[in-house]
């Protein structure tokens, strides 16, 4: 399946990433007036030190341990897009204690925060690549 | 050809995860689930969240209402399996029926100590806190101007207290230990979460045990007495290992090797039920946490339906939350420690020369999983950068080569 693969030699650290992530949720038509002023939670999340930058998000395993540790049921796996229900979720933090990349966070109201792909988008590309100026970041198989 | 049979006893973590992995390898076995709660499978360890509003009973369903269905399982719901027959190979029924395996799991849980407390029985209103049930009968007991005593300060005791907080007058726990959450947490941890339990109105006496109930008086062996109208026992568990006595190897819980078999022939158990090997430790010890009884159910599973799977990862590990703090812990407290109490956080690592042996983390829990997963892959420090990865928890820590194949390569 596809997933989203980054390369962190063309990742030039400017954080758009982040950015397009947080304004695909929004259903809004103007990134700036969107986001301008609003404390982002995007789903995809940037390392930096010392000059070496890449961007992080749910590698969407094949044997995810996010999803066979979930203590509710609410993290899936549907046609290798690893979701999760809000509505079953109860906030324990259990994926982030097993995710091994780090990949899963949660936003001040703690609600769990992981890359779903966008597959509810129109277009079922992730805003991320879309969004990358250098094409660090791009979304096809890779067996 | 004659298809398999596969039994399975608990319809919890591990007997579900032993279920799918079951159907996912072998399309025409039957499956039969024999549970002794009259229930679709739901989440244990959401009966607090039950109590304090946060769930219901059709949120808390562990899988959704078409898992049987699909996956093909009988449900025996409400049927309790009195004898194993491992010579004949069936299991009898507290009706009388009898069903027979090819591939039996053992899956049967845990169930709460009750500890023998002179009095104990002059009692009206005692509860325990393991089940759906024994939520159930507390709700209904539950109210403003009731006075509760908690036995017992570890994760079900305390998460009991935050669930009934809102719907209960005062709340006290005791406990034998001088530090709430034993099991998880050090000293200093303790200190924390407890100041901030007591901040939320929960009492504490600890250091003190109940000698003697008199109705709704307890005396403590400290010479204090706590009145209550409601008790809750949570002082520890028991695995469940009845079933398998005198057939397989049991010391505290059912021994099971890392294929999740026991010692008896096409006998497999999994979950709070069974001790294994901790890799942090490399003790044998009774690990009864939800993912790992997933993780064991699942290797029963596919050893049941005749391929070959080791679980050999288990490792201690919590994520609990109390009033909006929120605690990570992993592994063995041993070795050398790193201490950061930055930010009003409080972050150990316990590690050794070689490897990360286990970490303590309250309040800021990002990326915990970075940690465990040095834990559970016993993963040599030299290959990263511990002094980085101590700092805060990333892959920048981990060498170019090991990131290309995490965010480049499929998993």
């Amino acid at each position: 399946m596809k997933r989203v693969y980054v390369n962190e030699k063309w990742c030039l650290g400017c954080h758009l990433c982040e950015y397009y992530c947080a304004f695909a949720g929004t259903g809004k038509k103007d990134m700036a007036k969107a986001l301008k002023g609003v404390r982002i939670n995007p789903r995809i999340k940037l390392e930096e030190k010392d000059g070496i930058t890449f961007a992080v998000s749910c590698r969407h395993c094949k044997e995810p341990l996010c999803v066979k540790g979930c203590i509710t049921g609410a993290l899936t796996v549907t046609d290798g897009v690893v979701t999760i229900d809000h509505e079953k979720c109860v906030k324990c933090f259990t994926c982030i204690l097993c995710c091994p990349y780090g990949a899963i966070s949660y936003s001040e109201d703690k609600t769990v925060l992981k890359c779903e792909l966008c597959i509810k988008s129109a277009d079922r590309i992730p805003a991320c690549v879309k969004g990358c100026p250098n094409g660090a970041i791009v979304y096809e198989e890779r067996g | 050809m004659r298809f398999v049979r596969y039994v399975i006893i608990g319809n919890s973590a591990a007997g579900i995860g032993a279920a799918e992995k079951i159907r996912q390898l072998d399309k025409t076995g039957e499956i039969i689930i024999v549970s002794n709660e009259p229930h679709h499978t739901y989440s244990r360890p959401l009966i607090s969240y039950l109590l304090q509003g946060k769930t219901d009973e059709q949120r808390m369903k562990y899988r959704d209402d078409t898992f049987y269905e699909r996956n093909e399982c009988r449900l025996l719901a409400g049927k309790t399996v009195i004898k194993v027959w491992p010579d004949d190979k069936y299991v009898e029924l507290d009706d009388g029926e009898t069903i027979p395996y090819d591939k039996l799991l053992v899956a049967t849980g845990s169930s709460a100590f009750i500890p023998p407390i002179e009095g104990l029985d002059t009692v009206t209103d005692k509860y325990t806190f393991m089940s759906l049930s024994d939520a159930k009968a507390l709700q209904t007991a539950l109210g403003r101007d009731k006075k509760v005593l908690i036995l017992g300060a570890g994760l079900i005791g305390l998460k009991c207290a935050e669930g009934i907080k809102d719907k209960t007058g005062e709340i006290t726990v005791v406990d034998l230990a001088p530090g709430i959450l034993s099991s998880i947490l050090d000293e200093e941890g303790a200190r924390i979460v407890q100041s901030h339990l007591e901040s939320e109105g929960i009492k504490f006496i600890l250091s003190a045990g109940v000698k003697s109930f008199c109705g709704n008086t307890a005396r403590l062996d400290n010479g204090k007495t706590v009145k209550f109208d409601i008790l809750v026992i949570a002082v520890g568990v028991r695995p469940n290992t009845k079933l398998l006595e005198g057939i397989a190897k049991i010391d505290k819980g059912i021994v099971i090797n890392d294929k999740c078999e026991t010692t008896a022939q096409d006998i497999y158990a999994a979950g709070d039920c069974t001790q294994s090997t901790d890799v942090s430790s490399g003790r044998s010890k009774i690990m009864a946490l939800l993912p790992n009884a997933y993780m064991q159910g699942e290797c029963a599973g596919a050893n049941m339906a005749g391929y070959d799977m080791s679980f050999n990862k288990a490792i201690p590990m919590n994520a609990v939350s109390f009033f909006g703090l929120h605690i990570i812990t992993a592994g063995t407290y041993q070795g050398d420690v790193y201490t950061d109490k930055r930010d009003g956080g409080y972050k150990k690592l316990f590690y050794g020369p070689e490897r990360l042996n286990g970490y303590i983390l309250i309040k800021n829990v990002d990326k915990a999983g970075i940690y465990t997963a040095l834990i559970r892959e016993r993963t040599p420090l030299s290959s990263i950068d511990f002094s980085l990865i101590c700092e805060r928890p990333g892959l920048m820590a981990f060498t170019r080569i090991a990131r290309e194949r995490i965010l480049g390569g499929a998993q």
